[in-house]
């Protein structure tokens, strides 16, 4: 296969024919190049709009409480409702099945922290540990909150990154103890969440810490959970509903009523969401594909006109003892040669720049565009197989006509 | 070395058919010096195109080199071509991105021969056209008489059996054909079946014998008088 001499034949003609191989190759590479970054920057899209959704697990579910706003079975409106302990006990016996992880949660909202004469004010939450992956936090230093901390009532905290910043200054703050409302609580982790920044400004203790602290008796504000990833949206949203009715007819609350006991689903909003990235995947696709078919048409007509450009050539070459067979492979491995080559420029480029104007794009809502390689790859080699195929066709046209009428060509 | 018996061509054009060559026979036999002579349309192209194997004849019999040439595929004319036939045009046809020496050594390389032994080949048969100093010039930096001695190695290049030359001083002045005509006279000398088609009286003069073609007929076939030499 390898002939050294057959391709020291086409490395002559092609930088002896520069215009037509840089126009080849242009081709091949703005298409190639447009390709990457047009998928790029819809992946970076794609990538905003994800994160937007990121901040919470998809399959949360956070049920809040509020006063009565109608009378129901001889109780008046306005009443308080107050989730307790028993309510924690309450669900997760009923719904075990459907729930992956639960938590209770109390909020503490300007709570002074104080560390070596830095102080600022933030939002503590008493939480069970299944918390972190509810609010899909990732520990970046030391660990999150444990059951054996909840258990002894520890005197522990978990901080955001941002929190760390502010009162660390960059340091470690893993192990040393800040000061929470006159409290001193030892940090025992650092975590990110990919929320945002005011889910990086929380700090989390174990829940029976907090509400000893702050909440008499066994009262708690709120609880959040995750329904099993297993059950389809349907049914996730059959269980918050039902959830949503066992709750109000165990505290007196008219069903009817919306402001006493509000179970906010994800899964109605990941409903939209995957919709919406349906969309988004079918316009993505839709550019992808009509991008490549530019570049396969513009390569298809530059390869007919190389070969109709050497038509004479060929005459020629035929007269001197060339067969159709080397003609055909002449044209055909000087077209993959550039064709590749060109392709990977523009596949290199497209990358490049993608790196480099990645950042700056933020402000638009492009976050971190990229093209997955298999997607680039896959595309140069279609663009490859396409001008193959349309200098085949001349090329194999142009070595079959009579030398004569090859050689009167003008 | 070329026999034709009754050889018949004609072209399509449009509903009608133009018939060009109608029943020529001429033998050839190894080591002539001929001309075809003829006025435009008289079918001198087009029988030299169908014994260089450029194109086909219709009917008839064509023996080159004693084989009966005959429902030729492209491969095997292209293999032929390249063993017993050389090539000079009137418009001399060079690749114009090929220097001289990679002109003269393109046939070479449709044989299966080695880079540095062709252009080693190459260089010998530009040497014997008083070209070696050109080699490394492009066909558009050389003059026309360049040109067609260049065509001319590239035609001796693969040492074939015949050389094919139509109207090979058509483009040339006096003197550039004088020049070109020496050669071939020379390569004829040499033992090498030369076959020129021609409409220059002169020039026909300069070859051993003289087929004269009209409306696709030969209407005459002869030996030159030799001009004494003085």
């Amino acid at each position: 296969m390898f002939d050294l001499d057959r391709w020291q034949e086409i490395f002559q003609t092609l930088s002896k024919n520069k215009l037509r191989t840089v126009l080849a190759g242009v081709t091949i590479a703005f298409a190639i190049l447009l390709f990457t970054l047009l998928f790029g920057i819809g992946n970076g899209l794609k990538h905003t709009f994800e994160k937007q959704f990121a901040g919470d697990s998809q399959n949360s579910v956070y049920i809040r409480t509020g006063n009565t706003t109608k009378p129901y079975k001889g109780l008046q409106s306005g009443r308080k409702i107050q989730l307790r302990n028993n309510d924690s006990k309450f669900i997760n016996e009923k719904f075990e099945d459907e729930i992956q992880f639960f938590s209770p949660n109390i909020q503490r909202f300007n709570v002074q922290a104080i560390y070596k004469g830095e102080q600022n004010r933030y939002t503590v939450r008493g939480v069970y540990p299944d918390y972190q992956p509810l609010e899909s936090a990732e520990i970046k230093e030391g660990r999150f909150l444990s059951f054996i901390d909840l258990k002894r009532k520890a005197k522990v905290i978990a901080i955001g990154r941002l929190v760390e910043e502010d009162l660390f200054g960059g340091r470690n703050a893993v192990g040393k103890n800040i000061s929470l409302d006159g409290i001193s609580y030892k940090v025992v982790g650092v975590f990110n969440d990919p929320g945002g920044d005011q889910d990086e400004r929380y700090i989390y203790a174990p829940f029976t810490t907090i509400q000893g602290m702050y909440k008499p008796f066994d009262e708690l504000d709120q609880f959040g959970l995750t329904y099993n990833p297993k059950l389809n949206i349907e049914q996730a949203i059959a269980f918050t509903n039902l959830l949503t009715k066992v709750l109000k007819e165990k505290h007196g609350i008219d069903p009817r009523d919306q402001a006493a006991l509000r179970v906010q689903n994800y899964a109605e909003g990941a409903k939209n969401v995957q919709q919406f990235m349906m969309v988004l995947n079918v316009i993505i696709l839709f550019i992808g594909i009509g991008t490549l078919i530019a570049g396969i048409i513009g390569i298809s007509n530059i390869m007919v006109y190389i070969v109709r450009e050497r038509t004479k050539e060929i005459g020629i070459r035929k007269a001197l003892g060339a067969t159709p067979n080397s003609i055909i492979g002449m044209i055909m491995m000087e077209s993959i040669f550039v064709t590749a080559l060109a392709g990977y420029a523009g596949l290199l480029i497209g990358v490049f720049t993608l790196k480099a104007i990645g950042k700056s794009l933020e402000t638009y809502f492009i976050l971190n565009p990229s093209v997955e390689t298999y997607v680039v790859v896959g595309a140069t080699i279609i663009l490859v197989i396409a001008g193959t195929i349309a200098g085949y066709i001349p090329a194999k046209r142009a070595a079959s006509i009579k030398p004569i009428v090859a050689l009167n060509d003008e | 070395m070329i026999s034709i018996r009754n050889l018949h061509k004609s072209y399509p054009m449009g509903k009608d058919s133009l018939h060009v060559l109608k029943g020529l026979n001429l033998e050839i036999k190894e080591g002539e010096f001929v001309s075809i002579m003829g006025s435009s349309g008289s079918g001198k192209s087009t029988l030299l195109n169908i014994v260089g194997l450029l194109d086909e004849h219709d009917s008839g019999e064509y023996y080159l080199n004693n084989q009966l040439i005959e429902k030729l595929d492209e491969k095997k004319a292209a293999i032929l071509r390249n063993k017993f036939l050389g090539f000079v045009f009137q418009s001399f046809n060079l690749i114009n991105y090929k220097n001289a020496l990679e002109n003269v050594a393109l046939p070479l390389y449709y044989k299966g021969i080695g880079r540095k032994e062709r252009n080693a080949i190459a260089l010998e048969y530009l040497e014997k056209v008083g070209l070696k100093d050109r080699a490394n010039h492009l066909p558009n930096e050389l003059s026309g008489g360049e040109k067609q001695r260049v065509a001319v190695a590239r035609a001796l290049v693969t040492n074939p059996k015949v050389i094919l030359a139509d109207e090979p001083t058509g483009a040339l002045d006096s003197v550039n054909s004088q020049a070109v005509m020496e050669l071939l006279k020379e390569i004829n000398r040499s033992g090498m079946t030369v076959f020129v088609i021609t409409h220059e009286e002169d020039i026909a003069a300069e070859t051993d014998r003289i087929v004269r073609l009209k409306d696709g007929v030969i209407i005459s076939d002869e030996k030159t008088i030799k001009k004494a030499i003085v």
